[in-house]
């Protein structure tokens, strides 16, 4: 078996990726901090968020280095949950209304 | 070399072809110890599980007529005088991302066969995210005292406490197993169990730590910034 890539990474890059990690974590606080609001603010969280998340299962879960047999069966279900979340706000919104529309009466 | 053989595969061939052939060909379709494969096969279960919690928050969120609490000040901490919001979790994040390198680097020391470095940096794993597991009960005490409950609290929307105790305590559950499962790892490494069966399982060890570490991101990301 051909697994280990793991002997084959120098120690540096763990800990810039670990220095770029505590960036992007102090650079979402900042957005906090600084009481960023609004559009700007959900890109920003989302933004860092996407980043961080990347570099975690990409360099520390060592997936950009598996075979494209790992990364579809653990990619493509994930799809899924965009469906949901899909419907989960078109659901949220609908009840949000009817909230409104029938208790706020009083 | 010889032509390529249409039902045989090293798990050489890149790309899609090459993934075609790992499930095509006669022979296990994933280059990993089933160790591995089992481990990330239980980390996607787990990512639909904090999905779904996490949609569920939004859901209620998005559903809520009353203000749902300024999480900003609601986890803010006055230190030496000075106010500061979500400094506690703003501090909780950084251990967990400390401890993520601590384990990135132990599982690279442990395929280099370093089992010394491989148990102190094990050790400090498990040591970041006990630390971890404590901030967060001290939040779970200052939010009960403050009279945080699931069903209601002071500031706003009902909903808020719910979500709070089920996605953080689902969360710091996994921190505990992680860290429990580390200290056992990090034994078993120091005793020499692993030397005949090579040092798999401190990988499979941190793919389970680093996803916590990943569930975290978002739940900074979407329950405390947001």
């Amino acid at each position: 078996m051909s697994d280990t890539a793991g002997e084959q990474h120098p120690i540096g890059i763990y800990l810039k990726i670990w220095l770029l990690l505590f960036i992007l974590s102090a650079c979402s606080y900042m957005v906090d901090y600084f009481a960023v609001q609004s559009y700007l603010r959900w890109t920003l969280i989302i933004t860092f968020m996407l980043l961080k998340a990347g570099l975690i299962v990409a360099i520390f879960m060592h997936f950009q280095w598996e075979r494209l047999a790992l990364k579809y069966t653990l990619l493509l279900p994930t799809l899924a949950i965009l469906v949901l979340i899909s419907l989960m706000m078109i659901e949220g919104d609908y009840t949000f209304a009817t909230r409104h529309a029938f208790f706020d009466r009083g | 070399m010889k032509p390529a053989d249409p039902i045989s595969s090293d798990y050489s061939q890149p790309g899609v072809p090459g993934m075609v052939r790992d499930w095509g060909a006669d022979k296990q379709a994933f280059d990993m110890p089933w160790g591995k494969l089992m481990m990330w096969i239980f980390l996607l279960s787990d990512t639909f599980i904090f999905s779904i919690f996490l949609t569920g928050y939004m859901n209620v969120r998005l559903s809520a007529t009353d203000p749902w609490p300024p999480t900003s000040e609601v986890f803010a901490l006055t230190l030496g005088g000075v106010y500061l919001p979500l400094v506690l979790i703003a501090i909780m994040t950084f251990i967990l991302i400390t401890s993520s390198g601590t384990m990135a680097m132990a599982v690279n020391y442990a395929y280099r066969g370093d089992r010394r470095r491989t148990v102190i940096l094990m050790a400090a794993t498990a040591v970041l995210g006990a630390s971890f597991v404590g901030l967060q009960a001290f939040e779970w005490s200052k939010l009960i005292h403050e009279g945080v409950r699931p069903w209601g609290n002071p500031w706003g929307a009902a909903q808020f406490g719910s979500a709070f105790f089920m996605i953080t305590g689902f969360h710091g559950l996994h921190v505990s197993a992680g860290v429990i499962y580390l200290a056992i790892i990090a034994r078993k490494v120091a005793r020499g169990d692993y030397e005949k069966k090579g040092y798999a399982i401190v990988e499979i060890t941190g793919l389970y730590w680093h996803f916590v570490d990943l569930v975290w991101v978002f739940i900074f990301a979407f329950f405390y910034l947001w």
